[in-house]
């Protein structure tokens, strides 16, 4: 077996055993990069001297009987955590030279349990997109490709893109990521993997380059909902440095992946049968139901009424926290500045923004603007928190019903690079199930639960009450099982 | 403003114009040259217009939720007011394009 195949939780328990250290485990992961990633452009900075040394260091701890939850594991950061001392850039030219002094919390407490960084993992500019094609250090490429066009080059899912890319071709055990409308989970579905958001203050943001605050949580990737689970753990928990980081125990999540589901009644949202949705994904949304109901689940109608309204109230609130997150970017600071001579003040600032960011990110710059100017905020931003409120409430009815939700994560499978780039409002449906959860702060974990027609990857949706990601995981394993999902992209380290 | 009914009414004879544009370019310091003008208006025009339907939503009385967990909202605490933190000069001012000794550079402010 070449090392990069390990599970995460396979190869914690190779380290265990000695059949393999972590500078081997390590190296095993550069060399696929190193083959693969000219490629697919998962990762912007790759920190091999960093990881072997990390290795080394761990493989040392590990003789003097220090063992941590993630001893040895090689993981890839997305680029949109702080690591001290490596570049982070966010995917934009405006962050393209910073060097954070200060780690963030969640990658912290995962070097604290032992993990080795690989690199930092490519992503759309400060996270805004869906397809991974607006960074700034170019476009990633998802490693399955159609059964019957080879050819065409597919997007991984955005924004965390180089994320899900690097754990699917088996450049990364796992990796962080992070999520504000789907940005874990439909990159996940893309790329035939597992990826949870947890509840809204489950992890810190400290250190994470804000883009929507009331919105963004960092969640990991794997290849295995229980991968998920050991690394959520790790990232988890209160952090005094983010004030809306909740002071609650952390579960044991990969326990609780084994509960089963028998009991535990699972609604479906008639709102998301959705017209016009591809038969396949309701074929598979219908075969993944059946299959909780053979583990001992009963499957419940329940109603979302304001669920068709997430999307437009989405498309206030996060462009409005985007622009007052990112009015920080002001080229005096730190990042990139432009000026002519001559410039003033202002004239820095406009030029440096201009230059600094791309398209989409001014896009929804100006969008958050006009949301906020003066005149317009009632009827745009207060009217999106009202809809949002109900949003939530749609969903606290439903829990009076169900234990958790089952949906399609994504509307279709992986598309290709050149396709749905021309119209904002097309590229934004990408996210129109897993949106809601952002809104209500709800966990949501995607499980690869099948193909398509073409052979890509297609994703479940799991959804569950606020911090109840125990009963999402046991639901998601139990999918997980049904499906036993063995298929494997084209591109991939050791094939 | 503040009837639903009215808002309605008002966004639907929206559709932002050139200048609106600039303006708004300008109060988010992104500098927008002429010809970028135009396509901006269209996309912020067609996404606006698809946010539009929002305003068929009853929120008579709905208490607007701000922030991303009431769950979690309700457990909030207060810290000490304390300081933390400080004294970090150099680590503050380690990527800042242009520095001054112990301050940030920029272009004169006031004549």
């Amino acid at each position: 077996m070449h090392p990069t195949d390990f599970t995460l939780r396979g190869a914690i328990d190779a380290l265990n055993e000695g059949t393999i250290s972590s500078v081997e485990l390590t190296n095993a992961h550069l060399d696929g990069i190193a083959k693969l990633n000219p490629r697919l452009n998962a990762y912007i900075t790759v920190t091999a001297e960093k990881a072997l040394a990390a290795a080394k260091a761990s493989d040392e701890r590990r003789r003097q009987g220090t063992v941590g939850a993630l001893e040895g594991i090689p993981l890839a950061i997305k680029d949109l955590f702080c690591t001290a001392g490596t570049r982070t850039t966010a995917g934009s030219r405006i962050l393209d030279s910073f060097v954070p002094p200060y780690e963030s919390t969640v990658s912290q407490n995962l070097l604290d349990d032992g993990a080795v960084f690989l690199g930092k993992a490519n992503l759309d500019e400060f996270a805004m997109g869906s397809s991974n094609t607006t960074s700034a250090s170019g476009p990633v490429e998802n490693p399955w490709s159609r059964a019957n066009d080879p050819d065409t080059r597919l997007v991984p899912g955005g924004s965390s893109g180089g994320s899900a890319a690097a754990v699917a071709a088996r450049l990364a055990l796992g990796a962080t990521a992070t999520d504000t409308g789907g940005s874990i989970r439909q990159p996940a579905a893309f790329c035939g993997i597992a990826g949870i958001k947890p509840t809204y203050g489950r992890c810190s943001r400290f250190g994470i380059v804000a883009f929507a605050s009331s919105l963004d949580q960092a969640g990991p990737v794997a290849r295995t909902v229980e991968d998920c689970a050991i690394l959520l753990k790790s990232m988890a928990g209160f952090d005094p440095r983010d004030s809306t980081s909740a002071d609650m125990p952390v579960p044991d999540f990969a326990k609780a992946c084994e509960r089963g589901v028998k009991g535990l009644r699972i609604g479906v949202p008639k709102e998301y049968r959705l017209d016009g949705m591809a038969p396949e994904i309701v074929a598979l949304w219908e075969q993944g139901l059946a299959w909780l109901r053979d583990a001992g689940a009963e499957t419940v109608e329940v109603s979302l009424p304001h669920a068709k309204y997430a999307l437009p109230t989405y498309y206030i609130v996060a462009p409005a926290e985007a622009s007052s997150n990112l009015a920080r970017y002001d080229g005096v600071r730190f990042g990139m500045r432009v000026t002519e001579p001559g410039s003033d003040l202002r004239d820095l600032y406009e030029r440096t923004r201009a230059a600094g960011f791309g398209a989409e990110v001014r896009r929804r710059i100006m969008i958050g603007t006009y949301v906020l100017s003066a005149g317009y905020y009632d009827a745009y931003y207060l009217k999106a928190q009202k809809v949002r409120a109900l949003i939530r409430r749609d969903f606290e009815q439903a829990y009076e019903k169900v234990d958790a939700i089952l949906t399609p994560a994504t509307p279709s499978a992986a598309f290709g690079m050149d396709e749905k780039q021309d119209d904002p409002v097309a590229m934004y449906l990408n996210d129109i199930f897993t949106v809601t959860a952002n809104l209500a702060g709800l966990p949501g974990l995607a499980v690869p639960a099948g193909l398509d027609g073409q052979g890509l990857p297609l994703g479940l949706q799991v959804i569950g009450r606020a911090f109840d990601e125990e009963t999402v995981f046991a639901v998601g394993r139990t999918l997980e099982r049904a499906a036993n999902f063995t298929a494997l992209p084209g591109l991939r380290a050791g094939a | 403003m503040g009837k639903p009914r009215q808002i309605k009414d008002f966004l639907k004879k929206m559709s932002l114009d050139t200048a609106t544009i600039r303006r708004i370019a300008s109060l988010a310091r992104i500098r927008l040259d002429e010809s970028e003008v135009q396509q901006a208006q269209a996309e912020i025009n067609g996404i606006l217009g698809w946010i539009e339907q929002l305003q068929e939503v009853e929120t008579e009385g709905v208490e607007p939720m701000a922030g991303g967990s009431p769950v979690a909202q309700a457990r909030a605490r207060l810290r000490p007011d304390v300081v933390t933190d400080g004294g970090q000069a150099d680590a503050i001012l380690a990527n800042a394009p242009d520095r001054q000794g112990e301050y940030f550079g920029v272009p004169k402010v006031v004549e």
